[in-house]
């Protein structure tokens, strides 16, 4: 039996301007793959009667609370999902606004490709720009443009090359490294699913091809090896009396028994006793996977430690400068004081200095900046009351990432990333 | 040679198994929501993998309504038992007892929306600090936007538009005095792949789930067993038919489906085939467009 049981998971996002047509695209896509069931149909049907269309309103679909459904804009980050015989995939499907930008850096933060929407009557826009830049700094692996609306303007083939020309001038100043583009009509259909027969000038993929095929093996860092410990599992049972078991989950490269391991901060080393998961050995383990590694030495290890390799091993360092997204009704100044949580250890911080704003737009940089408001990115100093031991995001985007964590209110209050 | 990815089950399991985690190392008295349906099966057995060689360090929750199907209390008692984990029950008949709770009249009476009452009552009477459900975002428009690690505020309400910002995998636990956290490790998950896990890691389930021969009645749609908590109107005659539940909420309110499928194996072939989501089933979700938002920000599961 073969129910897409081994199937492989994509995670992607989707950015978009308010009217380019972003919900009719994730819609698109749900329907198309017949992931859409009777009685969500149903509803969205009546709705959109409600709302006196003539045709049945596929962006409703995604609309989730109240507040979005009578405002019609997408407020917070959204999941979706659906599978077709080769893959399941995950949305983050997010607003596209500027006040949004947070929502955006969430929704990329765990993404592996982006689908970045342009309207074909209107080419590269400041928002585009904008998605374009955060897919880059949040280091998104792939990068799927589609051209949508071309149904609005004739199918011409001129209108989308212009477009992809135009694109791959302006990425060629940011960091991603696989861009693909296809020209699509997301209302009537084109090139999403199926094929359009409107552009028979266009060769290439359709957008699901694309995310069916894209190749993901390697997004996850299969090289250096790193295991942030979560939990010391010690069952004090009869049974199991001496085990000692490190829980976590990989964050990068591949463990195996037998192996030698440098622990971090400590510096003590040890060799791979076992790897378990669920009472069960493994061979190996390698990222994400969550499993439960002991040692054979007893060794003082406890959680928010790293096991790492003694000739691959993470930096350790108090003063850590990264990319910050401030997300933050209230803004952020030198000076303050705040919680830092990285891979599974939480430290006090304190941020020293910032050392330039970007405009995220242009991609300027602003200087002389003392303060932080939300939706800003800048380029920040922090300094830590304890060692962290990371990895820059560029490596490893699990052991190169932080949060922020507001010391009265316990908010989540801005994302970096390590440089 | 190895390949070094994971199928899409294993990756949701390796997501799951770090929330749950997660919660037992970020709070002091965490506990498990377990409803006696699949979801919260999966999730009891993904806690015991997540532990293993260690039992399961918090308790499962059951919020008993009085009106289960007798082959769920069968099947939690069974479960406890093979996990070697303890039980704490919540009980709503206690609450409307204690005059905590009203319970509803009318033909579609049900004591859904009183469990809220219980669960928080429970909550607070055993300080549990973190709570973990097995709700899914696929489920509903509301879960769509539910984070894993959810706040709730002192009163044990959510606040959608004040949600804190969850990014790669770091997960902020910290709260005030008297504030709790839900926490959802099977967020990801869709029906589809909770039935593979289960049919992968064979896990047994409740015999509701399979096809049986049950005594029901068909109202606005809905096929309804009868129980003693059912009110039948006048023109409703009860008959036989060959059904199953695709969920496992209170027997006066969740909807059969007819069905031959007596397998796991077949279970997924028919979801594959289904054109009804689950909660399609559920009357509670069809009180109105925002039923379950409504519900949520009260403090619902």
């Amino acid at each position: 039996m073969n129910y897409h049981q081994n199937n492989q998971l994509l995670r992607f996002t989707t950015a978009g301007s308010v009217d380019d047509g972003k919900s009719t695209l994730i819609g698109r896509l749900l329907y198309d793959s017949k992931s859409i069931f009777e009685d969500q149909l149903e509803a969205v049907e009546a709705s959109s009667a409600k709302k006196g269309f003539d045709y049945v309103d596929l962006s409703l679909l995604t609309d989730g609370l109240k507040s979005e459904r009578e405002q019609g804009i997408t407020i917070d980050v959204a999941y979706r999902y659906f599978a077709t015989p080769k893959r399941k995939f995950i949305i983050a499907d997010t607003p596209g606004h500027i006040q949004y930008t947070r929502n955006m850096v969430t929704g990329a933060s765990t993404a592996n490709l982006a689908l970045i929407l342009i309207d074909a009557r209107k080419g590269l826009v400041e928002q585009t720009h904008r998605h374009s830049f955060i897919a880059s700094l949040l280091k998104i692996p792939h990068v799927i443009v589609c051209v949508n609306k071309m149904d609005l303007v004739e199918y011409a083939e001129d209108v989308y090359e212009k477009i992809v020309e135009d694109y791959k001038a302006f990425s060629s100043k940011l960091e991603i490294s696989d861009i693909q583009f296809v020209p699509i009509s997301a209302l009537v259909g084109d090139n999403v699913v199926h094929r359009s027969e409107n552009m028979e000038w266009y060769q290439g993929a359709t957008l699901m091809h694309m995310l069916e095929t894209v190749h993901i093996e390697s997004d996850y860092n299969h090289i250096d090896s790193r295991f942030p410990v979560q939990y010391v599992v010690r069952p004090q049972s009869k049974e199991h009396h001496d085990f000692r078991g490190y829980a976590g989950r990989v964050a990068g490269g591949i463990f195996r028994p037998g192996e030698d391991v440098l622990v971090l901060p400590s510096g003590f080393t040890s060799k791979i006793k076992s790897i378990n998961l669920g009472g069960e050995a493994l061979e190996e383990a390698f990222a994400p996977m969550s499993v439960t590694i002991t040692l054979e030495d007893e060794i003082d290890i406890s959680r928010g430690d790293i096991i790492a390799k003694p000739n691959n091993h993470p930096n350790a360092d108090q003063d850590v400068e990264l990319m910050l997204c401030w997300m933050n009704q209230r803004p952020i100044s030198v000076n303050t004081k705040l919680f830092v949580r990285h891979t599974t250890k939480e430290v006090r911080g304190v941020l020293k200095e910032i050392q330039y704003k970007l405009d995220i737009s242009t991609l300027h940089r602003i200087e002389n900046v003392n303060e932080l408001t939300m939706n800003e990115i800048a380029r920040v100093k922090i300094r830590t009351a304890q060692p962290l031991t990371f990895d820059s995001y560029r490596r490893n985007r699990i052991t190169g990432s932080v949060i922020l964590v507001d010391e009265g209110t316990n908010e989540t209050v801005a994302a970096g990333m390590i440089i | 040679m190895s390949q070094y990815y994971l199928s899409h089950l294993k990756e949701l399991e390796a997501e799951a198994i770090f929330v749950i985690r997660e919660v037992v190392a970020q709070f002091e008295k965490p506990a498990l929501l377990f409803s006696g349906g699949k979801d919260s099966i999966v999730l009891a057995y993904l806690s015991r993998k997540a532990f293993a060689p260690a039992r399961i360090p918090f308790p499962l929750v059951h919020i008993d309504t009085g009106h289960n199907f007798p082959e769920t209390m069968e099947y939690r008692d069974w479960l406890v038992n093979e996990l070697d984990v303890k039980l704490v029950v919540g009980s709503v008949q206690e609450s409307i007892n204690k005059g905590r709770a009203k319970e509803e009249t009318g033909w579609n009476a049900s004591r859904n929306a009183l469990q809220t009452v219980t669960l928080l009552d429970t909550i607070e009477q055993h300080k549990y600090d973190a709570a973990m459900g097995g709700a899914r975002r696929d489920e509903e428009k509301a879960r769509a936007k539910e984070r894993f690690f959810s706040h709730r505020d002192e009163f044990g309400q959510w606040d959608p538009k004040n949600q804190r910002p969850e990014l790669w995998n770091l997960f902020n636990g910290r709260k005030h005095m008297g504030e709790h956290f839900r926490v959802f490790p099977i967020s990801n998950w869709t029906e589809m792949d909770v039935w593979q896990y289960i049919f992968a890691e064979n896990i047994p389930i409740p015999s509701l789930y399979l096809s049986h021969e049950r005594e029901v009645i068909v109202r606005d749609g809905a096929i309804l067993s009868t129980s003693p908590w059912l009110k039948l109107k006048e023109n409703e005659v009860p008959s036989k038919k060959i059904v199953r539940f695709r969920t496992c909420g209170d027997m006066p309110i969740t909807g059969a489906v007819e069905s031959e499928a007596d397998t796991v194996e077949k279970i997924i072939e028919e979801i594959a085939a289904s054109r009804k989501t689950e909660r399609g089933t559920r009357a509670d979700d069809k009180r109105s467009e925002t039923a379950m938002e409504d519900r949520k920000k009260s403090g619902y599961f």
